[in-house]
């Protein structure tokens, strides 16, 4: 049923997207908005930001192509903090991030008078796995912030709980320029601090298939990512479920969707320059097809789609930057 | 060619083919370990391209060079704007640093006089230059983007003007020993014959120093053709639809691609990678032999 009601196809998609578009432009381009002809826009769109979000917007990019084949989109890849720094300066109509905008972000968008609007358009269920022989199937959140927290001394996991076995533990992770790390950071281990951290004695790498190669090949061996590379790999990992008060749960597209994965599931946002939106036909047909199609393109990339209540927020929010 | 040059030949080939009289353990000790690094270098080089043959095999098809990237359909993910993308800015790339190159060694070579500290000092920083990381000149073709006057730098011209500043030195550096191993004979006779010093230069010097310039240039334009480092400071997409049109059209490269996939969770994905390295191989070893051949097309005996 919720599937039926949000995977549109495509082709009712775009008729809904120029409708969107009709009715929100006023007089500004009511000449051209008038037939919702889409496969006549041209101009080009500019994107860049989280290497985690890229898939999507590249799967956007894609889909926008067939049915508007003049509009030429790039879509870059310089990570959540280097794409905001490019947004802010006028470069990019949109920014991919898998983390909110950090305050002095804002103010490097305020002082350069780029006004921009948050659109959550996924969600991604950060998953703990584990060795697959390792005989710990749940942490709670305090054991994993334990385990993470900057100057942790853990080295085993029979020191998180006694029932644990007796194993030492090999920590890999994400690097610290990636938005992952950051929200494992910021949102679950050091949420409090002014410049948030984890322990740093991992072993770190940009390349999320090396810490997959990391702790499928190491006893004992613990690593956080992404859902879809533990999904691409289940034969050799073990995902631990995560009891933040209400029981193990594990991660999966149903869990993070139904809001029971915490703290774990981090929503996906692109962020647009709403001046580029209001003033350039592309960016905004763009952006109207990217909302409108968001569950095929989240699937399409392997991410979770938003649930309803979600979907239907950043609908409003997309319909706020024209007013 | 000397006498000393022909003995130690002589001499090389002598105990490498294991002819020489004077065997004794020393030296039969040094050749082999002569032969094993000559083996382990080669032998990395070789599991490395068999291996990124073996996993990229899957993908030799047609789609891989005409198609755009997928990620709907990543069995046929294609690279034909990041070919394209490499392609262009290789001209430009090669437009705006091979004549500045020549020109800036044949005035350091032939017109600049050794004495003055400024000659000196140029000469120092160019060595020193062709030892600076690739991302530097990423970061030094924003600055120079952002002086010219251009908004975005995610465009060609931008990449050409990084990757030209990258391989700048060493297209000097080639170039000045090639004008240098002209034999100081032909100058002098062109000159006794009452031509000018940029007659000379212009006529003799630069024709006989083809082979070693070009060498140079196109050895220099095949390590460009796979940074991706300085690019990827420019902000140069990871995925683009279309193809470039004019030096300011906004593109992706190969290397750009390859370096976007190989972290990809999608296994469609990091295959396609493998070939894409394989594509960039090929082109990296065409320019190569476009170098071998120029070189003995051109080449000159004295």
């Amino acid at each position: 049923m919720k599937r039926m009601t949000f995977r549109r196809a495509i082709v009712p998609g775009i008729a809904a997207a120029a409708l969107l578009l009709t009715g929100c432009s006023g007089e500004d381009d009511g000449g051209d908005g008038g037939d919702g002809e889409s496969s006549d826009i041209s101009g080009s769109v500019t994107i860049d930001g989280s290497s985690t979000v890229f898939p999507m917007s590249q799967a956007a990019a894609e889909l926008f192509r067939e049915e508007a084949p003049k509009v030429e989109v790039a879509v870059a890849e310089s990570g959540t903090g280097g794409g905001f720094e490019r947004f802010c300066a006028g470069e990019t109509d949109i920014s991919d991030a898998s983390r909110p905008i950090e305050e002095d972000e804002v103010a490097a968008c305020e002082e350069a008078g780029i006004e921009f609007t948050e659109l959550l358009v996924a969600t991604d269920a950060l998953t703990v796995v584990v060795h697959p022989d390792l005989d710990v199937d749940c942490l709670t959140t305090e054991q994993l912030v334990e385990l993470w927290k900057p100057g942790s001394t853990i080295t085993n996991w029979n020191q998180l709980d006694p029932s644990f076995p007796d194993q030492e533990i090999a920590l890999f992770g994400p690097g610290t320029d990636s938005g992952t790390y950051d929200y494992m950071a910021s949102e679950v281990v050091d949420p409090d601090a002014d410049e948030p951290a984890t322990r740093d004695d991992f072993e770190s790498s940009e390349d999320d298939n090396v810490l997959v190669q990391g702790v499928a090949g190491t006893e004992g061996a613990t690593a956080y990512f992404g859902y879809t590379y533990y999904e691409e790999n289940q034969d050799s990992l073990k995902a631990l479920a995560i009891d933040d008060g209400n029981g193990c749960v594990e991660p999966s597209a149903e869990t993070a969707r139904a809001g029971e994965y915490t703290p774990l599931a981090r929503p996906l946002f692109i962020y647009v320059a709403n001046t580029n939106y209001a003033d350039d036909e592309a960016v905004s047909a763009f952006t109207d097809f990217y909302i409108e199609n968001l569950t095929a393109i989240a699937e399409a990339a392997l991410f979770i789609p938003l649930s309803d209540e979600e979907y239907t927020e950043t609908q409003s929010a997309l319909e706020g930057i024209g007013s | 060619m000397s006498a000393a040059t022909v003995a130690a030949r002589e001499v090389t080939h002598a105990i490498a083919t294991g002819k020489s009289r004077d065997r004794n353990v020393g030296s039969l000790v040094f050749l082999a370990g002569l032969w094993f690094s000559l083996f382990f270098g080669v032998m990395v080089l070789v599991v490395l391209i068999v291996d990124t043959l073996i996993d990229g095999s899957a993908r030799f098809d047609i789609e891989l060079i005409t198609e755009y990237d997928s990620i709907l359909h990543p069995e046929a993910f294609g690279f034909r704007a990041g070919i394209l993308g490499t392609v262009w800015v290789m001209i430009g790339t090669a437009l705006l640093a091979v004549p500045l190159g020549i020109a800036a060694a044949l005035y350091l070579e032939e017109f600049a006089d050794n004495t003055k500290w400024y000659n000196r000092v140029i000469e120092l920083n160019l060595q020193n230059l062709a030892a600076v990381p690739s991302v530097v000149y990423g970061l030094l073709a924003v600055a120079t983007m952002a002086l010219i006057g251009f908004d975005s730098t995610d465009i060609i011209i931008g990449g050409a003007i990084a990757l030209a500043l990258l391989i700048l030195p060493v297209i000097i550096i080639t170039t000045r020993e090639a004008v240098r191993a002209v034999p100081q004979d032909i100058r002098q006779g062109s000159l006794a014959l009452g031509a000018t010093v940029w007659q000379t230069t212009w006529r003799q010097t630069l024709p006989s120093s083809i082979p070693g310039i070009a060498t140079g240039t196109i050895l220099g334009l095949s390590r460009a053709i796979g940074e991706a480092a300085p690019l990827l400071m420019l902000g140069v997409a990871g995925s683009v639809g279309f193809d470039p049109t004019s030096p300011t059209s906004q593109f992706t490269a190969l290397p750009i691609q390859i370096y976007s996939l190989s972290s990809s969770s999608r296994e469609d994905l990091r295959v396609a990678a493998a070939a894409a390295i394989i594509v960039l191989l090929v082109m990296i070893l065409t320019l190569n032999g476009l170098a071998i051949y120029i070189r003995n097309k051109f080449q000159r005996t004295w």
